[in-house]
């Protein structure tokens, strides 16, 4: 096992795109790394890298103690598991599992029994003579797992590798990714546009964008205490609701809502949870919200509907949303309330807000105040 | 789903897998009107190679006899034997076949190799090289046969089999063919077998080559028609009957004032065996080649 620094990296593509700028990361011996952000962000480049099968334009790679800048990629001691897992066709899951040692002049009772141990980890005893064709989605992502796994690697990277699974098995193979990790401890680096993978999964998150890191801490505090507003708007689910406000006099002011908050005077964005909501305060910061779409989810109902105000784009938006505030000076908000009462959309329901629980970012330059 | 298109196609070919039948209702007519197409291009066709049989075992009277007569009185198998004891005929099938089954194999390594290198390594002039590559393929044999006779000549291999397999163990149209083919694989493929431990050396004879059996296939078969066929280089580099290949064996029945055709057909079916054999064994991997590029969506 060996921890892993990105010193400086950039990469620029020869048709001038720079996927990466200037990175710096240190990935802790053991540590399970994510790289979360939208596609484009970078991430994937970055793992590719650490894989040696880009080089970087400038900046260096470590690996445990060796610069691996010129190494090739099969004497760096990483494995890695691909989004569409390239399992070799034409060998059986035996035979795929053991290509990495094989190619290393693993001893044969050595190899035998590392594939036994792996396929015991990983359920895949009955599937050791059949091919890649023959494997449903989630048998050929632990093969390619078990793949990776086999050759007992320093660093583990996964390229988005539950992407093409159907959603339920998502969510268990999640679970089975988390207690492989327990139990072996390798140093891992896991890629995903995914923030639920990335919230369940890591010890700590990389938030990227544009190339660039935005926030990297542990997942509660970075949905606690997002950075900027780019990382306000990228993590969390649904996404925080942002509203362009006027600060001054030691209060914040963002259409009906009004705050009682002190960061000097100048234009602001505030940033407020759907789950942070409470319906029908008894006091304190309170605005009303015209019910347009009611989503019930059992014990959770998500409410979408405008609020008075304007606005703010974080930069993390999948893509520009259909707009429903037709109306101007309105803005889209979502809220998480209880199940008790469910309204209908056309209602007009009250929301409080504790103040502690509001995000303030400067409007100019996105960065968080406080 | 969980894989892409030509991912999933080649797991299927790598395995021999059957693509699942889409269900639909099959409506089987005995006759349709493409028929009336089909029918009589397949008898043009088969016409040809039907007479010559035919002729091979005729008399030579018989193939003199016109109107031209279809049905010979008597099968004259005698034929067979004349034309084999009357040329060193043997010989010329083993110099065809040594010829023949090398610069296949010459092919199959080189343009791999060659290929290969154009579709996936980055290095300096590539696409240009290329192109120059590829206009040679515009440039008929008949303009560069003199400079390619020097050559051979200088190279001492005039009038031995050499003169025939060294300029033609490499082609041009091989390593385009094999570029196009390499390129259409998923490099994640390559990519993992670099990080298993494969040199790039070893992705080729480990990963690549085992995928691109319809590539290779159709490359063999193409090569062995062009090598086996091959009468123009032949008549110009060989002399001596002990180094001539079956093609140029063939013209020496045909004589300037009298050519016994009974003989000759004989000849023509001993040589055209052989390919249509390959080409009876070699027909599941053509349509196994069209089945790959189809793709599964």
């Amino acid at each position: 096992m060996a921890d892993v620094e990105l010193t400086r990296v950039t990469k620029r593509f020869p048709n001038g795109h720079v996927a990466l700028d200037d990175l710096s990361l240190e990935v802790e011996d053991g540590e399970f790394l994510i790289l979360v952000g939208p596609s484009g962000c970078g991430k994937t480049t970055a793992l590719r890298l650490i894989a040696g099968l880009e080089r970087c334009t400038t900046g260096s790679i470590r690996i445990g103690d060796r610069i691996v800048d010129d190494v090739s990629p099969r004497d760096r001691d990483i494995a890695m598991v691909f989004q569409n897992y390239a399992l070799y066709p034409h060998m059986t899951v035996r035979r795929n599992l053991a290509f990495g040692l094989k190619q290393r002049h693993t001893p044969k009772p050595e190899i035998e029994r590392r594939v036994r141990e792996v396929s015991a980890i990983l359920g895949l005893d009955e599937l050791l003579t059949r091919r890649p064709a023959q494997l449903s989605g989630g048998q050929r992502q632990r093969v390619a797992m078990g793949r990776s796994l086999v050759r007992e690697p320093a660093v583990f990277l996964l390229d988005e590798p539950l992407s093409n699974l159907d959603a339920k098995l998502r969510v268990q193979m999640r679970a089975e990714l988390k207690r492989i990790h327990q139990r072996l401890g390798i140093t891992t680096i896991y890629v995903t546009h995914d923030q639920v993978e990335a919230m369940t999964l890591g010890d700590r998150i990389v938030v990227m964008s544009a190339g660039c890191v935005q926030q990297i801490g542990r997942p509660q505090d970075v949905y606690r205490r997002p950075a900027n507003l780019f990382v306000a708007g990228f993590i969390g689910s649904p996404a925080m609701n942002l509203l362009r406000g006027t600060a001054s006099d030691g209060r914040i002011t963002a259409g009906e809502l009004v705050l009682d908050l002190a960061v000097g005077d100048r234009e602001v964005a505030i940033g407020i949870r759907p789950e942070s909501v409470v319906r029908d305060p008894a006091e304190g910061p309170a605005f009303d919200l015209d019910v347009e779409v009611v989503e019930p989810l059992g014990e959770q109902i998500v409410v979408h509907g405008t609020v008075a105000g304007t606005p703010v784009e974080s930069g993390a938006e999948e893509e520009t949303e259909i707009p429903l505030a037709l109306e101007d000076r309105r803005a889209p908000v979502t809220a998480v309330l209880g199940p008790a009462a469910e309204p209908v959309p056309g209602d007009r329901v009250r929301l409080g807000i504790a103040p502690e629980k509001v995000h303030v970012f400067d409007l100019a330059s996105g960065e968080a105040i406080g | 789903m969980s894989q892409t298109p030509v991912l999933d196609a080649l797991t299927r070919a790598g395995t021999g897998v059957p693509e699942p039948e889409p269900e639909r209702v099959r409506h089987r007519f005995l006759f349709s009107p493409w028929h009336l197409v089909l029918i009589p291009v397949a008898v043009t066709m088969i016409l040809p190679l039907v007479w010559m049989v035919v002729t091979s075992l005729q008399t030579l009277d018989e193939t003199r006899h016109y109107p031209p007569t279809f049905w010979p009185s008597s099968l004259e198998f005698g034929n067979y034997s004349e034309v084999l004891t009357q040329a060193p005929f043997g010989r010329w099938f083993v110099n065809s076949l040594i010829v023949t089954v090398l610069v296949v194999l010459g092919n199959l390594l080189f343009c791999s190799l060659a290929g290969y290198a154009f579709a996936r390594i980055r290095f300096f002039g590539r696409e240009v090289v290329f192109v120059l590559l590829l206009i040679t393929l515009m440039v008929p044999f008949q303009v560069i046969i003199i400079p390619e006779f020097l050559i051979v000549r200088s190279l001492g291999l005039i009038d031995s089999l050499g003169a025939l397999i060294l300029p033609n163990l490499a082609g041009a149209f091989g390593v385009f063919m094999l570029r196009q083919f390499f390129r259409t694989l998923p490099i994640e493929l390559e990519e993992a077998a670099r990080i298993d431990g494969c040199t790039r050396l070893g992705v080729l004879f480990k990963i690549v080559l085992p995928l691109s059996g319809p590539a290779l296939a159709t490359l063999a078969v193409i090569t062995f028609l062009w090598t086996w066929n091959d009468f123009l280089w032949p008549l110009i580099t060989i002399y001596s009957p002990e180094h001539m290949t079956l093609q140029l064996g063939l013209a020496t029945f045909q004589g300037a004032h009298q050519t016994n055709t009974n003989l000759l057909m004989a000849a023509n079916v001993m040589t055209v065996l052989p390919v249509l054999l390959l080409f009876l064994f070699a027909q599941r991997y053509f349509v196994r080649g069209i089945a790959t590029s189809g793709l599964k969506g």
